[in-house]
This record gives C-alpha cells, structure tokens and sequence, in this order.
C-alpha cells in the first residue's frame, strides 16, 4: 500500500490541489521577484564591466546634453565628435595610462540601412573594452568591413548587413549582457571610417564637412599608476578645453539608485505575499486538520502514537508545499524567459537573466523556503491534532 | 491474558452546574480474560464508553490503574501504549469511522500498514474476514459507497485483523439489521472461542445470549446483571 500520507493527498484531490496551488502562487511570487531582483543586480554588473574603463571622456556638450548616457544608458542611438587632437593632448596627461578612443554612428531606420542600431567602432591596437568580449564570444580578429553584434540583433555570423550603402559581413556574436549593447554593432575604426563617410556623402549625418580620420567621439581611460581615477578626471577636465571626463561609476550611480529602489520594493512585497501566505497556509492546515480530528481519533485508537500522527500532518504539508513551489518554479521560470525582454523594457534597467547554476539555487532557496513554510504553518496544526482527546472526538461526533 | 480494572474512576471538568467535577466511572473494578466475551449494558450516559476508553488505553483513568497481565498500561509512554493498542487490542468505535481517502481493503489493513507491516499473508487474512462479514465485493471501493451496516462491518473486520488479545466493541450493532446483529454477536463470540477476551458496550438486549458475564453500569457504578 502506498504511504498513509500519499493515499490521504490523493484521496482528498480538491483539497490538495488548492492548497498546492496556494503553495504554487507564493513560490511563483518568491521565484520571480527574486529573479527579477538578481537579474537587475546582474544587469548592472554587466553594464560596469561592459563599460570596461574607470574614466570615459567625450565631447562637452555631448555629456552636458545627456547625448552620451542616452546612448549608453538608456539604448537610444546618437552620436557626437571631437577634434583627434584630444586623444593625444588627453594620452600626454601624467594621471593617464590606458587610453582608446571610440567612435559612434547612429544608423537610421530608412532604407538606407539594414536595421536601426548604434555603431560603435574601437581602435584594435589600443583597444582594451570591446576585444576581450568579442574573445570571450568566440570572435577574432576583424577584418575590414567586419562586424559584431549585439545578442538581441536578429543577424547571424556570416549574415550581410548594409548600413549607408556599405555592405558588412557579421564576424562574430556577442555574448548577452543585459544592457543597451545587446542592441549595438562593433567594428573596426577603419570600417566606421568608411560608414562615417558614406553616411557623409549621402547626406545623413547632421554633422557636415568632417573628415572621419580627425575625429573620435569617445576616450576610455583606465588611470595611470599612482593616481586614482578621481584624480584622472579631475586632471582632465581641469586641463584639456571642450570635454568632459566621467567616472563610469558615478554614470551608473543612477541607474543603481533606481536598482535600489525597485528591488526594495519587489523584497517588500515578496516578504508580504510570503507573510500573507504563510497565514492562509496556517488557517488552511487549522481547518484541515480540524475538519479530519475524526479521521485523527481513528488512527489513534488503531494505534498510532502522537508522534506518528504529528509526522503524518507535517509530510502532508510538506509534501504539498513542496509540489506546489516546484510548480510555481516552473511556472515562474516560463514567464521569465520568454518575457525577459519585455520586463527589461518595461522596467527601462539593465536586466540579465542569471546563469543557470544561479536559477538553480534560487528554485533550490524557493524549495527550501516553502518547505520551511509549509513546516511552520503545519507545526500548530500538528501539535493540535497531536492532543485530541479521542474519546471525546468519537462521542463527539455520535 | 488478563485486563484488569483496579478500581478506577474517571472525573471530568464541568463548565457549568453546581460542582466542577463529575464522576463518569466511580470505583469500578473489571477483569477481562481470554476466551470470555463481556456484555455491559446501561442508560445512556451511565459510563459505559468511558469505561470502555480506560480499559483500551485511549482514556487514562482519574484514580486506580488498568493493568495488562499485572503491568500498568498507563505508566508506559505514549508510543509503547499505542504500539500495544496496536498489536493487542482491536477496538471497533461508535458510529463510522472509516477513514475516506483509503478503500474498504485499505481500512481494513490500516492496523498493519500504519507500522507497514502488511503483507500478502495480512491481505490473505483481511478477504477472509470480510467474506466473514459480507463485505468481500466491496474491498475496492470507498467508504462513501458503503451503507451504515457495511461501514460497521468494515470497522468490526479492521479492529480484530491483528488477532488482538482484547477486543472492545463499542455499540458494534448500532446500525444493523437483526440478521447483521446475530451475525456480528456471533462472529465476535468465534473470536471469543478462539481465545481473544472481548468486551462488547450495547443497548441490545439479545446480547446477553453470547455473553459469558453481563454488567449494568448505573450512575458510574458497575453491578453484575441478572
């Protein structure tokens, strides 16, 4: 015979299914808000480690207008110059060690490209933010008119894709990192030379008579040896005319406040619906338990010690806890990724789901929490049935 | 085997009425031995259940002691008391007490599965007992399909499915015809000859015919019947 547990689950199918699936919802809201809370954590981190430098330079106006955080914050596509000379007036200061200039072209939605998307090009040679990644994605070197993309690109390696008239080939794929750069191309200086050109010669650059061999449009700095990055900013703004030197850190000092206040409002309320659930688990099991004292007397009289008939009303509990926080996992689990997107936009914050040794501990954290719940709930009810009077529950009832 | 009640009595706690406390069982003293079957009758009210719970150790009694071949059955510790309900002591409650979620089979054998304990020999013995007692086509269905006289037969086949020593039946007839009476006194008086001591609480007057004693409980009193 199967166990007395098992046969008083199955033999109660309305019963169990509910308090399964008010198991499932409190463990789909425990699962999902704390996905949700670690895949903003990961974004972020995501985001400071793309950004890769401790100090990023770029036009005055660029940074004075938001153009930049725009671009690298918020994923819309722009773009903005300034003179080479900064690169070198900037490389000479003492407070600079690792230098590299970025530049950016925004492609339009027109038939004039492919897909609407910001270009961003890296100089190889001095390059030490976009290469490691492409590395760490499967890519190489690139050669002219090659591109990476972007994970949340519909293109493929080996795909074509045409931007200003110039057609690109797609040498690599980009890992995914939650942030505004799964939507964005990388390529070589001398391949966003040509598109900066083209897009010149066919009119559709707001910036007119530039010659994309004298311009950069962004510097990543990492600090020299000795000075901190506050001193490699400080240093530059202070000497250099026309830019502005940012602390990566501080730009992201606002996405993190907002990350701070939307994840202390997902933990508030996974912390309610858990307390609330835990209290309607507890007057569930109560009127369980009360609504079967009968059911108890008997086994008592058939010989079943308080201990026994105790263990049998906490496996009941945990084993429908259990099942029902499973459920909710997976169910949880089918919402979050089909609909990361969709969360990321809604929420307007980096968002990157967390690897799959991570999920796993939290299914494992959510299991382990509706088990310890289910158990604190059952506790009253156990020790109750634990001290029926049986002969009184028989008379009782007659 | 002897089962004894050494003058016992069992006060409970009134909430309302002039004195708190009232005897439902004053003073009695019982000896249950093997191969006799008890009759105890009287008014409702009269102490007979309370009695009858003492002597299976559901109840432990106020005063006295309730002993199993000279030992106190209520200085054992809650397990080693339910464990000898158990194995020795089959006892068939008032009323229905079939528990739902399992089959007529299932019930039956509960007294072995609760300790996991049922075999095929225990199986064997259970479609024995209930062809005994009419109720063999209804081994696989749910209580809630069976009438009042089937769930008693039920709850008479799981309580003397261990072979217990002592077997207590309380009201075993309540729901019966009188052809499933004579069929459960006379069933209850084999397992007397067989060697169980059983001890059955009726209102029904006929069973005094099976009975090798017969008492009247009267105001908690016990007295030997005429």
């Amino acid at each position: 015979m199967k166990s007395l547990t098992l046969k008083n689950l199955l033999g109660r199918p309305v019963r169990t299914a509910a308090l399964t699936a008010l198991a499932a919802l409190l463990s789909f809201a425990v699962f999902i808000g704390t996905m949700i809370v670690l895949s903003l954590g990961n974004g972020l981190d995501s985001l400071e480690a793309r950004l890769g430098a401790e100090v990023m330079t770029v036009p005055y106006e660029a940074a004075t207008k938001k153009k930049f955080e725009d671009v690298i914050l918020q994923g819309m596509t722009g773009y903005f110059y300034m003179d080479k000379s900064k690169l070198d007036e900037i490389a000479a200061l003492d407070s600079v060690g690792d230098i590299s200039a970025q530049l950016y072209l925004a492609s339009t939605g027109s038939n004039c490209c492919s897909m609407p998307v910001q270009i961003i090009g890296f100089d190889p040679e001095t390059d030490f933010t976009v290469t490691p990644w492409i590395k760490k994605s499967g890519g190489g070197q690139l050669k002219e008119l090659d591109i990476v993309v972007g994970s949340d690109l519909n293109a493929f390696v080996g795909d074509k894709l045409s931007f200003y008239g110039v057609e690109c080939n797609v040498a690599a794929k980009l890992d995914k990192t939650g942030t505004t750069y799964d939507t964005t191309v990388f390529t070589n200086i001398d391949t966003i030379d040509r598109l900066i050109q083209s897009s010149l010669d066919k009119g559709m650059n707001d910036f007119k008579n530039l010659k994309p061999e004298n311009i950069v449009s962004c510097l990543l700095i990492n600090s020299a040896d000795g000075y901190s990055p506050e001193e490699t900013m400080n240093d530059i703004n202070l000497h250099v005319k026309k830019v502005k030197a940012l602390r990566s850190k501080n730009m992201i000092s606002g996405i993190s406040s907002s990350l701070d206040g939307v994840s202390g409002m997902i933990r508030t309320l996974i912390i309610a619906v858990w307390a609330l659930g835990v209290v309607i688990l507890l007057l569930a099991f109560t009127m369980s338990v009360n609504e079967r004292r009968k059911e108890f007397a008997v086994l008592r009289v058939m010989g079943s010690s308080r201990s026994k008939l105790a263990g049998m009303v906490f496996k009941e509990a945990l084993s429908v806890c259990i099942a029902g926080s499973a459920v909710g996992c997976v169910i949880g689990l089918i919402v979050l990724i089909p609909f990361g997107g969709a969360i990321e936009q809604k929420l307007s914050l980096p968002y990157l789901l967390p690897g799959p040794a991570a999920v796993l501990m939290c299914v494992g954290g959510t299991l382990i929490l509706a088990a310890a719940s289910g158990a604190a709930a059952a506790v009253l009810s156990a020790w109750r049935m634990s001290r029926i009077d049986t002969g009184l529950v028989l008379r009782g009832d007659n | 085997m002897k089962l004894s009640a050494e003058n016992v009595t069992k006060e409970f706690i009134r909430k309302t009425g002039k004195s708190n406390h009232f005897s439902a069982v004053n003073d009695v003293s019982l000896t249950l031995e093997s191969g006799r079957l008890t009759v105890l009758n009287g008014r409702s009210g009269s102490g007979k259940t309370t009695l009858l719970n003492m002597l299976s150790g559901l109840l432990s009694p106020t005063k006295g002691r309730i002993t199993l071949d000279g030992e106190d059955i209520y200085a054992l510790d809650d397990k080693r008391l339910s464990r000898l309900r158990n194995q020795r002591f089959g006892v068939i409650p008032q009323g229905q007490t079939a528990i739902h979620s399992l089959t007529v089979l299932e019930n039956i054998l509960l007294p072995f599965s609760l300790y996991r304990e049922s075999g095929e020999a225990e199986q064997k013995y259970a479609l024995e007992l209930a062809e005994r007692l009419g109720i063999a086509q209804l081994c696989e269905v749910r209580p809630a399909e069976l009438s009042g006289g089937e769930l008693r037969r039920m709850a008479i086949a799981r309580a003397v499915i261990r072979r217990p020593s002592v077997i207590f039946a309380d009201e075993p007839t309540g729901d019966l015809d009188d052809e499933n009476t004579a069929l459960v006194f006379g069933f209850l008086r084999e397992l007397s000859a067989q060697g169980s001591a059983v001890f059955i609480v009726t209102h029904e007057n006929n069973a005094a015919g099976y009975a090798d004693e017969v008492y009247r409980m009267n105001g908690g009193k016990l007295e030997i019947s005429e």
